[in-house]
Order: structure tokens, then sequence, then C-alpha cells
């Protein structure tokens, strides 16, 4: 089995497996060889389709943390120019599990931040599994209030299993640093897209994710609590954690019926993964399109409006 | 069970061991110190431990009544209950559930709002009520404390919140997570016309609820050794393998960090509370 394919994309790893082998055999004798490839290839495609079209939400779970879904390095290398990095919260220290930044969007001057997970393990250890620290979250703040001092657009992409559970972060005030993120965004005085790019964690996720349009990635997340830690609270199992991801509707689909979300990035069959060019284009466009009609409106509607709909969330009877 | 008790025959055991039935309500044993205490006294004392301070939990409506002047005092939003959007199904149903926490709490749900006097001075107080599912979070209680809130940007009076809660309810999932967002928001509108919040943290106040107004106050105050905090101690101990602190997440252990700017005793909290809001709001000593 191999460890870069989720237990459901096996079947599709090892008829790719195949048709690698059928190729580099192709080379030798090229009789009859690559209709076999393309018979295997339309299958593997068949096969795709028939898998993703019927994903529960747990797979979708699995898949927003996929070993090889794109982070926000990736995004930021594909859809954006001229990136310079920002580093540290002016206070205790640079928090990797966060990356921030000023670029240009086909020109534009933004505010990037994003959520930052490691590939291997080193770099895992070095990202902090994508959970940040307080000194993180007002990294954060920093980059956002200087974007609202120059006016630029605010871009954030989230992907954290949720802030870092540590006896430091607790020390250093995470519920603090979470909260007056809340507290600023609401009324931050320029326009603020977030994108969900895998999993949406909880408060750490949502400590910058308020603004005027969320966008979740197809096949990411986004939950109050994690699958793992609803099932073991709930169903006194972690491994009830399917269950717990079909309750809590964690999935795009669903938050966009809920209304809790405005717009659907649709990824390529297979994943964000198996495409990062096409995903980044996807996202690319997805950005572009809020961002016009957000940076024509008037600041005092447009906060207005975001504080309009920070107000109306919630599901109660009177 | 003590090498004493184990040498004692079982049946002078039973009769001198801890089974011996006391009458229900009459005494209470602190779980501070074990003292064995009259219970209408405690209740004089406002459920703290005259012995050693220890502070019970306290539920919502006796909450504000220890708190507010007797007259006047009007609920706010007590007329929105919970719904169950997600049809939301563990072992229980999310119905059942929220009908079960009714039926013992006496409350539609986990926040209870009211318009009063604290010393003759109009404002807002906001009180959760831990027996309704751990007073979590989900959007009763987010409506509610923006209720609250507007009604104190309406007439431009102070905002109390006494926070007792595990956070955010997972039965109503994304809706919870966004009450954060939301009571955050109504508190940059206060802030912006300068109409005091006074957050004042109780036992426990923990998760979706420290991580958004609880830690939003002008002034931020807890009560003696309330575990306060984002994530739960066993969490932590679970990530980071190894023993917390004496005294973690506690009260004390937030203001040596910095988090909270007092402890107040909850037989001293009109008092102070009443002094800082005039202080803050410059009006004369009450």
């Amino acid at each position: 089995m191999d460890l870069n394919f989720l237990e459901f994309e096996q079947p599709i790893a090892e008829l790719e497996a195949k048709i690698e082998e059928l190729r580099m055999v192709g080379d030798d004798n090229e009789i009859n060889i690559q209709d076999e490839i393309s018979r295997l290839q339309s299958k593997c495609q068949a096969l795709m389709e028939s898998i993703f079209s019927d994903l529960k939400p747990w797979q979708v779970a699995q898949l927003a943390r996929h070993p090889q879904r794109p982070y926000m390095l990736d995004y930021i290398q594909r859809i954006f120019d001229d990136f310079q990095e920002l580093h540290g919260d002016r206070a205790f220290a640079d928090d990797h599990a966060i990356v921030g930044g000023i670029a240009r969007l086909d020109g534009r001057s933004v505010m990037l931040i994003g959520h930052q997970k490691g590939r291997d393990t080193k770099e895992k250890i070095y990202r902090n599994f994508g959970m940040p620290r307080p000194e993180g979250y007002r990294k954060a703040l920093r980059l956002m209030q200087m974007a609202e001092r120059f006016k630029i657009p605010l871009l954030t992409f989230i992907d954290t299993p949720g802030a870092y559970p540590g006896i430091d972060a607790e020390e250093r005030g995470q519920s603090e640093a979470i909260a007056r993120n809340l507290f600023v965004m609401s009324r931050l005085q320029t326009p603020i897209i977030c994108t969900v790019m895998g999993e949406g964690g909880s408060g750490g996720a949502l400590a910058i994710g308020v603004g005027d349009r969320v966008l979740m990635l197809e096949y990411s997340t986004y939950s109050v609590i994690s699958p793992e830690g609803c099932a073991s609270i709930l169903w006194k199992s972690a491994e009830k954690a399917p269950l717990a991801a079909e309750a809590m509707g964690i999935t795009s689909s669903s938050l966009k019926a809920q209304n809790l979300i405005d717009t659907i990035v649709p990824e390529p069959t297979g994943g964000a993964h198996r495409d990062k060019d096409t995903i980044a284009q996807s996202l690319k466009y997805a950005l572009n399109e809020a961002l016009e009609y957000l940076v024509q409106v008037p600041l005092d509607k447009l906060l207005e409006e975001r504080y309009r709909r920070l107000l109306a969330y919630g599901d109660f009877s009177h | 069970m003590s090498w004493f008790e184990k040498l004692m025959p079982s049946r002078i055991r039973t009769e001198g061991g801890s089974k011996r039935v006391v009458p229900e309500g009459l005494w209470a044993k602190c779980p501070g110190c074990g003292a064995i205490l009259y219970r209408a006294e405690m209740e004089r004392n406002r459920d703290v431990c005259p012995k050693c301070g220890y502070h019970n939990r306290i539920n919502a409506r006796r909450r504000l009544d220890v708190f507010l002047d007797p007259e006047p005092r009007e609920e706010i939003g007590e007329n929105l209950s919970p719904t169950d959007p997600l049809k939301f199904k563990d072992s229980k149903k999310y119905k059942d559930r929220i009908s079960q926490a009714q039926k013992i709490s006496g409350e539609k749900d986990a926040l209870v709002v009211m318009r009063g006097q604290l010393k003759g001075m109009d404002l807002v107080v906001a009180a959760f009520e831990f027996g309704f599912m751990g007073g979590s979070m989900g959007s009763v209680v987010g409506e509610r404390f923006v209720a609250g809130a507007n009604i104190s940007i309406e007439r431009g009076i102070p905002l109390v919140c006494f926070s007792a809660s595990g956070g955010a309810r997972m039965q109503e999932s994304l809706f919870s997570l966004m009450q954060m967002a939301k009571t955050s928001a109504v508190l940059a509108q206060m802030e912006k016309r300068g109409i005091p919040f006074v957050s004042v943290m109780t036992d426990p106040t923990m998760g979706g609820v420290s991580a958004s107004f609880a830690m939003l106050g002008d002034i931020n105050v807890a009560e003696p050794n309330a575990l306060i905090g984002f994530a739960g101690p066993r969490v932590i101990e679970q990530t980071v393998r190894e023993k917390l602190p004496e005294g973690f997440q506690r009260s004390e252990f937030l203001l040596d960090h910095g988090a909270i700017d007092m402890i107040v005793d909850r037989r001293d909290m009109r008092e102070r509370i009443a002094n800082l809001l005039s202080i803050l709001t410059q009006q004369p000593r009450t």
C-alpha cells in the first residue's frame, strides 16, 4: 500500500501503477500496448469519477488532510507575483505555522495570511503541523492592521487541525489571541476574502476566517471540532469519527446548503493534489471574481454588510 | 481505603464509614476543604465556603440574583429557543438533549440576559447556565448575548457577562463556531462607542467562549481558582505528553501571565464591579 494514497484511492493508484508499467514496456514493443494503455486510462478515469461522485463526509475529511494536498505556499507560488514574506509578531517570535506577506494578484496589491503545514517529518515539525500558537495569530493581526493602513485587500487561507493545544500557548494567551482577531476582523477597513483550502479546524481556523466572503475548496472541511474530537466526546470513541463527520455536516456542499459559506471552488476529479496547477487556476479565478466585486463597494457599505452577515449567523426560534 | 480502615472489623467499618446517611439538603460538604457546612449559611455566603473561600458553581438565575439590585429587572431574549438545524444525533438525539437540559435547568438555553441595576446604575448582565449542556454556546447563546449588547449600545449602558462554559456546542456544529465571530463583532461596535464591557470568568470558561467575548473585556475579571483556557487540560496533556504545572489554567495562573486584570471574590463582586464601572463612566461613587 502506497502511503501517499488514501485507502479509497488505492484502486486508482493500482491502475495507475499498471499503466506506468505498460508504458515502460511500451518503449520496446509498440504493437497493441498503446491500445491497452488507453483502455486502462479510460477505465481509471471512470473509476475515479465513480469513487468521487459519491464521497462520504469522512472521505472528504481525509482528502482535506491528504499528504499530497497543496498547501499555502504551493498556491502562493502559482497564483501570486512578487510575494514578500513578512515575519514575526514584534513581541515574542515568528510562528512558522502561519505564513504572511504582501504580493500582487494580477497586478493588484494584496495581503496574504494563511496556515502552512509541512510535507516531510522535519518540515511538519518546523510548521508545527499547521497549528499556530498565539504569536502566529498576533503576527496575522499585525499584518491585517497593516493591510488596513495601506488599503490593501486581505486574502486569508485556512488549513489547520486547530490552534495548538500546548502549555506555552496557554501561557501566552491562546484564547485572547484568537478572540482579538475575531474582534478586529469584524470591522477591518479593507475587503477580506477567506478561503478554506484543507482543514478548517475550529477557533484556530476562524481566527483568520472572518470576512466579506468565505470560499471553500470542494474537498475541504470546516467544523467546530475535529470529527475525532467530537466522536471521542459524544460517542466515547475516536473511532466513530466517520459518524461525527456525517453528523456535523462539515463538507463544502453541506455548509453551502446551510448558507454558512459563499462559494465552492470545484476541484479536479480525484482532488486538488492530482492537479495543483488546475486547482490554483480555479482558486485564482474565484478570488479575482470576489475581489473585483468587493473593491468597488464603498467602505462603509462593505463594513455594514459584513456586520450584518456576522449577526445573521445562527438558527433559533422565537 | 486507608490502612487503619482495613484493620477495622467490617461491622465497625459500615457504622463509622462514609456511607452514613445525611439528610438531603441540610448540610453540604465543601469540595475545597471538606468542612461540613450548614447549607443556609453557605447560601447567605453566596455559595462560597466560609472556611476556605472555595467558590461553588452557581446557576444563572442565582448569579443574577446575587449580583443585581432586586429591582428593576427585565429579561432580554427570553423567547429565543434552540432548534436543531442539523438534525444532530449521536448516542442520543440533540432534540432530546435539549428537552432534558431544559427540564434539569429550567432554562431554555445556556445564557440568561437581564437589564437591571447595580447599586442604582443601569446595566445589562448576562450569566451562563452551566447546568444546560455544560454552558455550551450555540445559536441562542450568541443571539441573546448580541440582544443584550444591543440594549447596551442603544441606551449607552455597560455590559457585564459572567461566563461558565465548556465552549462551543458541538451539536450545532459550524453555527456554534460562528457565534464566536458574532459575539466578538458586537463587542467591536460597543468599543467604538466607548461603552464598557466587563467580562467575569467563572469556573470553567473554556474553548470557544474563552476564545471570543470572554477574553475581550475592557476589564477581564475572574473568580478565584476558576479553570480558564482555550484547550482543555486533558487534550493538552495528551498532546505534549508531560505533566501540567501546578495551578495551570487557574485564575491565579492567568493573572500571573497577564491575561486578566484581577481576581475578585464573589462576596465582593457587586462592590468591586460597581466601583470599576462608575470610575470608567465617570460617575460619582455609588
